[in-house]
């Protein structure tokens, strides 16, 4: 009976029958639809979360699928993108809510118009740069979102609110080095599946009308540690991103073509200074010459020039693989896709 | 030198430990990490002067990028 489906909700008398009316006019924004993405908007589905919006760059690889609970091996083998396989999976597990996949980076381009439709913003990310991204859009909209971060078996959950907590600027006043990733030393699911559930718990607090933790948690799964510090306390009165003299600077925009390292992975993604544009049937007609095998899926076409390979998405943005250069990647991109 | 650290007692040897020292220890970044000291905030800018003493309870708790 579609009517009991939330039932084993409502009875926690936390969230009750007033609960769950309010999470069904709620829309929630999912940065990255990787392990924690994943975990996070299945929780979020399942609850019944109006409307759920998941943005990401990726396309779906064999590696993802020891943790990334919404994909399987047809979505790896043929490559799709994370986006459309994660919104098709969660409007199949609740055809009630409406789900949203899009293909595109959580950039400066893009952040601030999805952050200004949320409710609350979930953290997804599987980097630095693209959460201080999501901390000034935030920010500078008054939207309270919920960081996680999992690598090997440890995880990190911190619930941040614009003008009440500190928030990520304030904690790390500058971009850290990225040192170790999920590809270079691991992560297991269950490191995941904690960090993913503390924040899901947050966000539905926060949608049901709670206050949220001032607490910054750590854990590691393996060795049963468990960490929460009370960060209050840490707000600083000059923070770029949330103090009234902020500038966000993680909002700039960048002129012309970008590119960005993905750490750990041997890849620089590249993107247009304008997207869009791209036809993948003359981009296809124009490589064949070149290239003995391509593979366009309907979403991006993969294809390998001089040992490197490429993968090209629909609105331009590509990413090369094998490369650690930037200035190569530019060149490659240049010299095969166009400017 | 005991000084209990994420709930866990360690014995030190050096007398003149500091924060930075400790999350030196533990190949922690400083400015990734927040310190609690006896259940008080430690700044980061005090992270260098701060010399631990016997008995000091640590909270130390750093983020990761990694999802």
């Amino acid at each position: 009976m579609i009517r009991e489906r939330y039932s084993r909700q409502t009875l926690f008398a936390p969230i009750g029958k007033d609960g769950q009316k309010k999470l069904a006019e709620k829309h929630v924004v999912i940065v990255g639809a990787g392990a924690l993405g994943s975990a996070n908007s299945e929780m979020l589905a399942r609850a019944g979360i109006g409307k759920i919006t998941i943005i990401d760059r990726d396309y779906v690889e064999w590696s993802n699928l020891s943790r990334q609970q919404l994909f399987t091996e047809e979505d790896a083998e043929l490559s799709r993108t994370k986006a459309k396989a994660a919104a098709e999976r969660l409007q199949a597990i609740n055809s009630a809510i409406t789900v949203l996949g899009i293909v595109e980076e959580f950039g400066p381009e893009t952040a601030e118009h999805l952050v200004e439709q949320a409710d609350f913003v979930v953290d997804g990310t599987d980097n630095f740069n693209t959460r201080f991204i999501i901390n000034d859009a935030c920010a500078k909209a008054g939207i309270p979102w919920v960081y996680g971060g999992c690598l090997t078996s440890y995880g990190i959950v911190l619930p941040i609110v614009p003008g009440e907590t500190p928030c990520l600027q304030c904690l790390i006043d500058q971009l850290p080095q990225e040192g170790r990733t999920c590809d270079t030393v691991g992560v297991i699911a269950p490191a995941v599946q904690i960090t993913a559930a503390y924040q899901t718990a947050e966000c539905l607090k926060y949608l049901t009308g709670y206050e949220l933790s001032q607490e910054m948690l750590n854990f590691d799964v393996w060795q049963r540690n468990h960490v929460s510090v009370n960060i209050s306390s840490m707000i600083d009165p000059h923070c770029l991103s949330c103090s009234s003299k902020a500038t966000y600077p993680y909002l700039m925009k960048q002129q012309g073509i970008q590119t960005a390292v993905l750490c750990g992975r041997n890849t620089v993604q590249v993107r247009p200074a304008q997207t869009g544009n791209l036809s993948i049937a003359s981009l296809v007609k124009q490589l064949k010459p070149f290239s003995e095998s391509m593979k366009d899926n309907g979403e991006l076409l993969i294809f390998t020039i001089e040992n490197t390979r490429f993968v090209v998405f629909k609105d331009g943005r590509t990413l090369i693989h094998g490369v650690k250069d930037v200035k190569q990647a530019k060149k490659l991109y240049q010299r095969y896709i166009g400017a | 030198m005991d000084i209990q650290v994420n709930g866990k007692i360690l014995k030190f040897d050096n007398k003149a430990m500091t924060i930075a020292d400790l999350l030196d220890a533990y190949d922690i970044q400083e400015k990734i990490a927040a310190v609690e000291r006896n259940k008080e905030i430690v700044k980061k800018t005090d992270y260098e002067q701060t010399i631990l003493a016997d008995g000091d309870a640590i909270e130390i708790v750093h983020f990761v990028g990694g999802g």
